[in-house]
């Protein structure tokens, strides 16, 4: 479990991390998710003990990272956002001397291959870490980070210079990881959190803006829903028929696909259904709907509205 | 710090650093030993190990340039500092890993000893001394030099500082004679002259005092390297 209280981190007058607490369970999948230089990596590298915070605290199963590090130290598996690879060893050597190095009391050489096999590394175990391809030496990163089953496990963008197949491989092992221990990992990328993460934390500017379970995130920024439709008549027609459905507040005319086609975008009440209203709507203003898609703002569009408003209320504040 | 300085060792031998050191710390020893002792028909090793302090200052900086510089620079120092080992382990052991190959070169003086052996009894209580000594410089010289490649990303800076503060060292009785003057500052640099402590050594003295200096610079600049990282998490 680890808890992180008021955690600030301060270079000079600049504040890179301001005062975040959050608590992850063991066996939570955590996602940190936020746009690039919003503190992530900061507040992983003040979790692992790589920097101190200027204030608050970070607590590793009962012990505090800078009263004890050791023991903080040795629960923790941590890949930072470049891989700390020695370029100039083989796979095997370097995960051998990773291995001393964290003190691991497992046998060695069949741990070594279990997760050089997990990671699927085994078939460069022998090649020196510079010929490798930038995939590759990721992978080799996340092994040394799984080195002695550590329960809490921290990924700074896991995924960054893997190839599509790669990810999704990548995904996978993240998520079935999560069944074992508990990992925090972060990304700039909202799709991927989505798809890994139990819970996620948005953050922005060193402040957290949201923490909330995966599904939850979208639905609690946006107030109303949203109606896309593509319909094939007169804007006009179409514009007074649905104007006059219950539950709708607003119709707007997005653009023009041709073929006397337009698209709309309804936004309507949470809670009321109006699909039903719209459908017969539209037929009886002998019009015909070509495509409709329901559905709240995407994560992407949620991500990026509480980032705005985030650096909005700053600027604001700052005049 | 096993790992650490097993590591350290192995990365001089898979890289061209430790076979170049190795060739010109023994061709300037061989160097000396043929001109001093052949050429002048002479058993005693003393010209030799007070010539080699000038090719140590030059040879412990190239041994020690990388040790942390390059650990920064590859960020290979958030595995380190992120591992349960503490910084006082990973410190020694990279001073250990770069002392290493320093004791491998000065094995040669043993290989001289053997070689005067062959025609004259060698004054072997001297020769050990004396590789006592030579390494107690070398390493106290190399603990600087560790501490000056914490300070920077560079290791070409680290050598290039490594190298003139060595030089400043190796000049410091020249200092003293020239400031004599100044009777506070000439006594306070001669207090910390190498050359003064490692003369002794030469003479096959076995002096306390000299070790004890030595050691002292060792733990001194090990501690002041632990202090560098300990401020820089500060920060």
């Amino acid at each position: 479990m680890v808890e992180v209280k008021n955690l600030t981190k301060r270079y000079g007058n600049v504040t890179v991390v301001d005062d975040i607490s959050f608590t992850v369970d063991s066996g939570e999948i955590l996602g940190f998710l936020g746009p690039n230089g919003a503190g992530k990596s900061t507040t992983m590298n003040m979790i692992t003990g790589y920097i101190s915070s200027s204030s608050g605290t970070v607590t590793v199963n009962g012990a505090e990272v800078l009263d004890n590090p050791k023991k903080v130290k040795g629960n923790i598996g941590y890949l930072p956002e470049i891989p700390p690879l020695y370029v100039d060893m083989t796979v095997r050597k370097y995960l051998e001397f990773m291995f001393d190095l964290k003190k691991v009391k497992l046998p060695k050489k069949e741990h070594i291959s279990e997760v050089m096999r997990l990671v699927k590394i085994s078939d460069v175990s022998e090649r020196i870490i510079k010929h490798l391809s930038k995939g590759y030496r990721q992978r080799v990163g996340f092994a040394q980070a799984l080195l002695g089953n550590p329960p809490i496990l921290i990924l700074d963008e896991p995924t960054v210079g893997l190839d599509p197949q790669q990810i999704i491989e990548m995904r996978s092992l993240i998520r079935n990881l999560g069944k074992k221990h508990t990992v925090i990992f972060s990304s700039h990328v909202l799709s991927e959190v989505s798809a890994i993460c139990d819970r996620i934390i948005v953050i922005s500017n060193g402040k957290i803006v949201a923490d909330e379970k995966a599904e939850n995130l979208s639905a609690s920024i946006s107030g109303e829903q949203k109606l896309r439709l593509d319909i094939e008549g007169s804007s006009s027609t179409v514009l007074d028929a649905l104007k006059v459905i219950p539950g709708v507040i607003k119709i707007r005319k997005q653009h023009d696909i041709g073929n006397k086609t337009a698209r709309y975008v309804v936004e309507y009440k949470n809670g009321i259904d109006v699909r039903r209203d719209v459908f017969k709507a539209i037929a009886g203003a002998d019009c015909v709907i070509l495509d409709m898609q329901n559905g709240n703002e995407t994560l992407e569009d949620s991500f990026l509205k509480l980032v705005s408003q985030d650096q909005r209320k700053n600027i604001g504040g700052v005049k | 710090m096993g790992a650490i300085f097993k590591r350290e060792l192995s990365s001089y031998f898979n890289s061209a650093i430790a076979y170049i050191v190795m060739a010109v710390f023994f061709g300037f020893a061989g160097l000396f030993f043929t001109v001093t002792c052949f050429l002048s028909n002479t058993s005693s090793l003393s010209y030799v190990f007070s010539n080699m302090f000038i090719i140590i200052v030059y040879l412990t900086p190239i041994i020690a340039m990388k040790s942390f510089s390059e650990e920064k620079r590859q960020k290979t120092d958030q595995a380190l500092l992120t591992s349960p080992a503490s910084l006082f382990e990973i410190v020694l052991g990279k001073f250990l890993g770069a002392f290493a190959l320093y004791a491998i070169c000065c094995v040669i003086f043993f290989v001289f000893g053997a070689v005067i052996q062959m025609f004259t009894p060698a004054n072997w209580a001297v020769i050990i001394c004396t590789t006592i000594g030579i390494l107690l410089l070398g390493g106290a010289l190399i603990a600087i030099d560790i501490f000056i490649s914490a300070l920077t990303e560079s290791q070409v800076i680290a050598a290039i500082v490594g190298i003139a503060v060595g030089f400043i060292i190796y000049m410091m009785s020249n200092f003293v004679s020239m400031l004599s003057s100044v009777e506070w500052l000439s006594s306070a640099l001669n207090a910390i002259s190498f050359t003064n402590y490692y003369q002794n050594f030469t003479y096959g003295i076995l002096d306390l005092r000299d070790v004890v200096f030595f050691l002292s610079v060792i733990a001194l600049f090990l501690f002041f390297t632990i202090r560098v990282f300990e401020r820089k998490r500060w920060s």
